[in-house]
């Protein structure tokens, strides 16, 4: 068995079996970035001299008999997360370069539990996009086919995972950013309830709606992390006060006499083929398993694309005024004024996609038309939140598909915003009623991934973990790996 | 003002509130720091950073909304007022826009004419002040200084009730007194802790309709207050009664020509895009809380000052200027407790003497060089006779400039008071006998001559004699064998 083709679990084992050292498999890492990131385009910043110094530290505190579960092992973080000392870029130009001067919380979580930065991973500007293609710093491709996009917003993050370039990353899920490339690129990624992991230093786009997870080769990896970055922060008031479960030590939950929901919206036109049948496929294995299937009706979801589009734009106007050119970020040359040091500085910093979104943003919460759009949206998220609260009085978890499609082509949507959009049209509602949700691998279609969604109630991560967990002890899609050299590889 | 019109003025006024740390961070508030020294990663609107509501800001709120009567919201929401500034690091202002934490109270005044009349407060919300821009010193470019940014601030809204200038200042000087007592602003003008926006209209008397107003910006002292009102209505009944019309706008006051200028139109005016922030959650107030904050309630001005009137006996007017500070009031009180009675003379001398050293060297009650004690012992030799009033104020000069105490004074200068029958009986004889002229014109029927030998038996005795006393031995010495 290869280094890079172990789970989080096994390295941390093998770590603490001292079967090799951290910095063994640090640099076993960062060669497999050194050759296989170019083709990919996936870390913006690889910190090896760091990863290097993390690993050493965390082999003494192995050789000490110290250390826990994560000690020594690697990871990526998404480049939304600021990390002290190091570029923080969102994947866009106006932070192309940042330096953060703190960490996020999730970055100081995971350090302090012995993990070791490999890098930041490329991503949509700003975490607005299904396809990590509106990154300034160019796409990233698909591990499975170079010539597809690996999903996005945290595209970036997937792709490192499912290449082998990282046993693990985080990412930031707003309307699906992390579930759609987990789906896209066949990894088990994980929404947690909103709340649950702290905000604090993970750069806002749609604060009411942006919840940090990670994208994992398994559940319990996905499990591992979540414990570790997970639970109360005194520096973000959106936070919950509530402890963290030891999400591993609840996996083997039987799921016997489990009641599934399936949610008749998501299985109309649209649902590509083999993607529906692989999730049907899916649910009747958790049949076999002993759950119960049931049908169930959220009329209102099918509104959340467009609530979305009103209430996240809102809140990204508001959030990336910040960017002005005046204190940090991207500041014209030679500025004649206030107003042009503004208006050059926002107009250079930005992508079309995230000018979109401002723009639309401003409107809806202007004088006269905040009624109509603003509140209104606000009214029907209500109504979806009740949707779900009344699907689960009835049924433990909602499942269906993850995204519509497999991997498209790159540049198959990029001319078409709307179609674009609609990719999420799956993951959306989740962020709307603050659920979690995961993602996991439940077949291949053409060669290409397929993921199964699991939706929770609020806090429900454990039961979603497990639920995640019985369905990867039955089958191996999650042990599935892009071929070697990639599809499409010069 | 020509007469025939009404003035209709409503204030916004913005207090600073005393609290260590700024509203949504932990970065210090104190004032006069080099520039960017207190402004943490929060207050710079980093990427990434969240805002935390500092607790001690909304203790502060409620003491405010409680004392003046008002209903303290069981849950109020944080709303971003967006717009560009480079003093506003996030590009919003986090304020409190549809649901404030209080709304609905009254606050009494009393007017030119000494009638009492109540003014309403709308509403109290919290939010975050800006930082300042810097002009000085640096050319063509301009600094930003956010140490001021995230400093919390209450702005309190009046209904337009007031009706004049003076009226305006009234109720301002009210607030001011209020939020000092109940220890939630320093109140210090000069360095921005209390300012306000004033809102001015005008109609013809007895119209229903209010008239367009203005809002003039930023007025930091009672008196710029009073003359940027009483220069805006003038100017805009000056402008109706010429046919035109007053435009809805911002004006700043010019304070060096005594003018308001237009500063923006209502159509130029930003359109702040209100909505809730997303990253603090509604602030619920739990009962307990606000019960908890009630019952550390100081006794308030009015309370006390009719507590003055009512257990004193002191007129309207010394109770009101007496509470017109905490400080002041527990002077006085201090004084009384020493002294154990006689407040209308301690009202007097506060009010009277004491004052007038103060304000000779320019201090506030707080730095006065005699304490409550060591009136108190000045004035107990008053009420026991041994120096008069007079003599009683060079004491007093004396005790400010050389930090004695009273009786030391008395006794090293020789003042006590001559009281014995028999010296004075004679010093009288020998001012008889000295003045025979005078002696028997006065006798001969010239009342007024007994003001005269008054003054003679004060200047033999170097002011030291009891005035009571000299008036009645001279009366009945003068009157003849």
């Amino acid at each position: 068995m290869k280094l890079h083709e172990l789970t989080v679990a096994e390295l941390g084992r093998g770590l603490r079996e001292r079967e090799f050292t951290s910095v063994e498999l640090t640099r076993h890492y960062l060669a497999r970035i050194a050759s296989g990131n170019a083709a990919l385009n996936a870390f913006i910043t690889v910190t090896a001299e760091r990863a290097l110094a993390d690993a050493a530290a965390a082999d003494q505190r192995l050789a000490r008999g110290e250390g826990g579960l994560l000690t020594g092992v690697p990871l990526a973080h998404k480049d939304i997360f600021c990390t002290d000392g190091v570029l923080t870029t969102c994947g866009s130009r106006m932070l192309a370069k940042f330096v953060a001067p703190y960490d996020a919380t999730v970055v100081e979580r995971l350090a302090a539990a012995g993990m070791v930065l490999l890098g930041k991973t490329n991503m949509d500007e700003f975490a607005m996009g299904s396809s990590n293609e509106t990154s300034w710093f160019g796409p990233v491709r698909n591990p499975w086919d170079l010539a597809r996009v690996p999903g996005g917003s945290s595209g970036g993050s997937a792709a490192v995972v499912a290449a082998g370039l990282a046993p693990v990353a985080t990412g930031t899920d707003t309307g699906g950013s992390i579930r759609q490339p987990a789906a896209l690129c066949g990894l088990t990624g994980l929404k947690p309830t909103y709340g649950r992991v702290s905000r604090y230093g993970m750069i806002a786009f749609a604060s009411s709606l942006d919840q940090g997870g990670v994208l994992a080769r398994s559940a319990l990896d996905a499990a591992l992390l979540l414990a570790a970055m997970a639970g109360p922060d005194p520096r973000d008031s959106t936070c919950i006060e509530r402890p963290v479960s030891d999400y591993a030590a609840g996996l083997d939950r039987p799921i016997r006499g489990l009641r599934i929901g399936i949610i008749r919206e998501f299985f109309g036109p649209g649902l590509e083929a083999g993607t529906g049948a692989a999730v049907q496929a899916a649910l009747d294995g958790f049949r076999k398993l002993g759950a119960e299937l049931v049908e169930v009706s959220l009329p209102n979801l099918p509104l959340s694309v467009p609530t979305y589009y009103v209430v996240a734009p809102a809140e990204c106007s508001s959030n990336l005024s910040r960017f002005d050119g005046v204190r940090f970020g991207h500041r014209c040359e030679e500025p004649r004024d206030l107003r042009d040091l503004y208006e050059r500085s926002r107009g250079e910093g930005f992508g079309a996609e995230v000018k979109r979104r401002i723009m639309t943003g401003t409107y809806v919460l202007s004088a006269g038309y905040y009624d109509a759009y603003y509140l209104k949206a606000q009214q029907v998220r209500s109504l979806i939140n009740a949707d779900f609260r009344r699907a689960f009085a009835e049924v433990d978890v909602l499942m269906g598909p993850t995204s519509p499609t497999p991997a498209f082509a790159l540049g198959a949507k990029t001319d078409d915003p709307i179609t674009m959009y609609l990719n999420d049209i799956y993951t959306i509602g989740a962020n709307l009623a603050g659920l979690p949700a995961i993602s996991v691998p439940c077949g291949l279609v053409g060669g290409l991934p397929v993921g199964l969604q699991v939706i929770g109630s609020h806090f429900a991560e454990e039961l979603l973990l497990a639920v995640a967990h019985a369905w990867q002890r039955e089958t191996d899609w999650h042990g599935r790996r892009p071929p070697e050299p990639v599809r499409g590889a010069p | 003002m020509s007469s025939g019109w009404e003035t209709v003025i409503g204030l916004e006024i913005h207090a600073q509130l005393a609290t260590r740390s700024k509203i949504f961070s932990g970065a210090a508030t104190a004032f006069g720091a080099p520039p960017n020294a207190q402004a943490c990663l929060v207050d710079l609107g980093y990427p990434g950073v969240l805002p935390v509501l500092n607790r001690e800001a909304v203790r502060m709120a409620v003491r405010f909304g409680l004392a003046i009567g008002a209903t303290v919201a069981p849950r109020s929401v944080f709303a971003r007022k967006n717009y560009f500034y480079p003093d506003l690091p996030k590009g919003y202002q986090i304020s409190q826009y549809e649901l404030p934490i209080v709304s609905g109270g009254a606050v009494g005044i009393v007017l030119e004419d000494g009638t009492h009349k109540r003014i309403g407060v709308t509403r109290a919300h919290l939010e975050e002040d800006a930082g300042k821009s810097l002009h000085e010193g640096l050319g063509e470019l301009t600094g930003i200084d956010l140490n001021r940014a995230g400093t919390p601030l209450l702005e309190i809204v009046s209904e337009p009730e007031l009706r004049s200038a003076r009226d305006a200042v009234a109720y301002m000087k009210k607030i001011h007194t209020l939020v000092r007592y109940l220890g939630i602003c320093d109140g210090n003008m000069q360095e921005g802790s209390f300012r306000c926006d004033a809102n001015v209209s005008v109609r013809r008397a007895g119209a229903q309709q209010l008239g367009t107003r203005c809002e003039i910006k930023n007025l930091n002292s009672f008196r710029f207050v009073e003359k940027a009102i009483h220069y805006e209505v003038g100017r805009q009944v000056e402008l109706i009664e010429g046919g035109g019309k007053v435009v809805q706008e911002t004006r700043l006051y010019d304070s060096d020509r005594g003018v308001t200028r237009s500063m923006r139109s209502k159509e130029e005016a930003n359109d702040y895009r209100y909505f809730p922030d997303p990253d603090l959650l509604p602030l619920v107030l739990e009962p307990a809380f606000v019960e908890e904050v009630r019952a550390t309630l100081p006794e308030l001005p009015d309370q006390k000052a009719a507590r003055f009137v009512r257990d004193h006996g002191l007129s309207d007017y010394d109770a009101g200027v007496l509470t017109a500070s905490r400080e002041l009031a527990d002077y006085y009180e201090g004084v009384l407790g020493v002294l154990g009675g006689e407040p209308k003379l301690v009202a007097n001398w506060v009010m009277g003497e004491l004052a007038g050293l103060l304000n000779r060297d320019g201090l506030e009650i707080g730095g006065s060089r005699v304490g409550a004690a060591g009136l108190a012992g000045l004035l107990k030799r008053i009420s026991d006779g041994t120096i008069s009033g007079k003599i009683a104020k060079e004491v007093l000069e004396a005790m400010w400039d050389e930090g004695q105490a009273a009786d030391a004074i008395i006794e090293a200068r020789g003042l006590r008071q001559i009281t014995d029958t028999s010296a004075l009986e004679e010093t009288i004889t020998q001012v008889m006998a000295a003045n025979p002229g005078q002696l028997g014109d006065y006798r001969a029927g010239k009342d007024k001559l007994f003001g005269f030998f008054v003054g003679q038996v004060m200047k033999a005795t170097a002011g030291k004699a009891n005035p009571a006393q000299v008036n009645e031995l001279l009366r009945r010495m003068l009157a003849g064998p």
